[in-house]
């Protein structure tokens, strides 16, 4: 129970009449490297997006370091329409926003980057240490966080040597090579010190040479920054190569889990991705 | 290191200047002359256009209330400094209203009688931005949820909401109904102005400049980044919606101080237009490009372009063509020329002092050749 880190449980995300996650449990233990696979539209982002807030799912919750954070039950128009599973189970809605959830030690980094496009690389880390600000806005106009600035400016200094962006630190974030905002991203992502790691989609668009780093990168990171990573993926190679289980997600359900070598070989992922030919 | 220190001496050098030309102008020059008269006015339009910038350039906010909380302002100033002797007068309609106490007096019991009514005008100006801010708070609950245009139509409702209520009879006793203000304490000179102002807009500057001000940015580059990245969403843009009314609302009094009678009338969306025009002109999230822009508007359309409706511009008599309303075309026309061939305004996002890093950067080019 202490182990895992995260804990998805019998989550239903409905649009309307669209079952977009359907009942989906899952976990990731602590120091874990955890992929969410899948054909397009499966469902992937959509699950990330009720870890972190972003959605409030239709039942079911999610759990973090033990602690429950997210609950729902259908409510509304949704008591007829749910077409889920576990419908009575849940009673209490718990629906934190998304800054709360990161407050609790989980970032993530978005499918399309979402850099701050005005601000520097350094800026962009230094406002993702906001959340740690301690001081009130009074405080901050009149300079009395004098030191607590002072660490987060040289936090993020530290930061971005680590993560190797220190020597563009005052360029314009949007002026990086592509590789890099998604290591900027990443990085971003770091400075809210965060305990569990979302990715989603890393490495979409990037080149094998690139995708070779940042399979390193990641790796890199979960050991230096004590982290657990739960990330989406279509590149195969670096997902395979990572990874120590994977969960795969068609059509919002749950259709196999293990680790890579079951995976591959797993005749339903094989059929979801490929396709099966329909007996007439 | 050197750069930003270049920048701080650049940027006090400049200060000082200003500041010395606005004593020598109090000193020299009557205190009805259109100079002082055009300083005071553009100061004021500053920092109104600064405390929209903070939220409109800074925060991605897109809000038309500020007329209406410097309503607020002007008419906190005004309620509470006209002297209990005046009141009959002002609100002979009224029967001398229902306030009958004047701040400045009451501080003028204890401190004498200069020192006293200044004090009391300061504190009559800080308790109308915070009245300011109290309505931004609650206005701010429900109409923050809203984004981009619907925000803006919410808050320019809001004023005018605002407007109507204040010329309202029965509250006569408190704002005189759709009677003037008048007869209360206001600077003369131009230098409390600038100083005041001045004063102001360093604190927003300091504010945009800290933590909270980066945060405030990110809101406007990305809202679900930051929202991603920790920032609480709706904690933030109430700050900047608060903090920019609470500066609105004191230039709002600073504006009862310079026009010397207040009404509802002059705080029309018609007055949110102007601002919101002086803050395109100088650049979207640039402050000094507000300021520049406020004196250059105020300039052209208080003193510059005056002899447009009066028959005579520069050197040009022509009173056939330069008749009443000829001015405001002209001004239009300067607008859509700057929107058409400065499309982020004077300034850009920049900043004054920021044109030294252009200037440097050339030089270091070169030197690289």
């Amino acid at each position: 129970m202490s182990e895992n880190i995260l804990r998805i449980e019998n989550a239903t995300m409905q649009f309307g009449g669209v079952v977009a996650v359907d009942n989906l449990n899952l976990e990731i233990n602590q120091g874990e490297i955890v992929a969410l696979i899948g054909p397009n539209g499966a469902g992937k982002t959509t699950a990330f997006n009720v870890v972190t807030g972003v959605y409030q799912p239709t039942n079911g919750a999610v759990w973090f370091q033990g602690k429950k954070i997210v609950e729902n039950h259908p409510q509304g128009k949704m008591k007829k329409l749910y077409k889920g599973q576990h419908a009575g189970e849940y009673n209490q809605v718990l629906a934190p926003t998304p800054d709360v959830i990161t407050k609790l030690g989980m970032a993530r980094t978005f499918q399309n980057i979402r850099l701050w496009k005005s601000q520097t690389v350094f800026d962009n880390v230094l406002i993702a240490k906001h959340c740690r600000v301690t001081h009130g806005f009074l405080s901050a106009t009149f300079r009395t966080n004098r030191k607590e600035e002072a660490e987060q400016r040289a936090d993020v200094e530290r930061l971005l040597g680590e993560v190797g962006l220190l020597d563009v630190k005052d360029e314009l974030a949007t002026s990086l090579p592509y590789g890099k905002q998604r290591r900027l991203e990443i990085a971003r992502a770091l400075a809210t010190e965060p305990k569990l790691l979302l990715l989603d989609e890393p490495a979409a668009g990037m080149n094998p040479q690139e995708t070779n780093e940042l399979t390193a990168f990641i790796g890199e990171i979960r050991d230096k920054f004590n982290l657990t990573v739960f990330l989406i993926e279509h590149h195969m190679d670096l997902v395979m190569d990572i990874s120590d289980r994977i969960y795969v997600l068609d059509f919002g359900k749950l259709i196999a889990q293990g680790t890579p070598a079951e995976i591959q070989n797993d005749q339903r992922v094989i059929d979801a991705y490929l396709g099966v030919a329909e007996d007439a | 290191m050197t750069m930003t220190r270049k920048k701080t001496i650049f940027t006090a050098a400049v200060l000082v200047i200003l500041l010395a030309a606005c004593i020598a102008v109090d000193l020299t020059l009557p205190s009805y002359h259109i100079v002082v008269t055009v300083i005071k006015k553009a100061t004021v339009y500053s920092l109104v256009a600064v405390s929209m910038n903070l939220l409109n350039g800074f925060t991605g906010l897109f809000s038309l209330g500020q007329a209406g909380f410097m309503l607020l302002g002007a008419y906190s100033y005004g309620v509470l400094t006209i002297p209990v002797a005046k009141r009959a007068g002002v609100y002979q309609y009224f029967d001398g209203g229902a306030i009958q106490f004047s701040i400045p007096e009451i501080f003028s019991g204890f401190m004498g009688e200069t020192v006293g009514t200044v004090v009391g005008m300061l504190t009559a100006l800080l308790i109308g931005g915070l009245l300011a801010a109290l309505m931004a708070y609650l206005i701010g609950l429900p109409v923050l949820r809203l984004k981009s245009d619907y925000l803006a139509i919410a808050t320019l409702g809001f004023a005018e909401i605002l407007r109507a209520f204040f010329q309202w009879n029965a509250l006569g006793p408190i704002t005189n109904g759709s009677n003037l203000l008048k007869s209360y304490p206001t600077f003369s000179h131009a230098t409390p102005y600038v100083v005041m102002v001045g004063l102001m807009i360093a604190m927003i500057l300091l504010l945009i400049n800290s933590t909270y001000g980066r945060a405030f940015k990110a809101i406007r580059d990305d809202e679900v980044a930051a929202e991603a990245m920790g920032i609480n969403l709706a904690h933030h843009k109430r700050m900047a919606f608060i903090i920019s009314s609470f500066f609105a609302g004191i230039g709002g009094g600073m504006m009862a101080m310079y026009m010397g009678t207040i009404a509802a009338a002059p705080f029309k969306s018609t007055l949110t237009y102007e601002i919101l025009l002086i803050v395109v002109i100088g650049g979207i999230g640039s402050i000094t490009g507000s300021i520049l822009a406020s004196f250059l508007y105020i300039f052209s359309a208080e003193w510059l372009l005056r002899g447009l409706d009066s028959g005579k511009f520069l050197f040009i008599e022509a009173p056939a063509v330069f008749k009443n309303g000829f001015r405001m075309v002209v001004l239009s026309m300067i607008i859509m020329v700057i929107v058409l061939f400065f499309r982020k305004g004077i300034m850009g996002d920049k900043e004054l002092p920021d044109l030294l890093d252009r200037r440097s950067g050339k030089r270091g080019k070169e030197a690289a050749k």
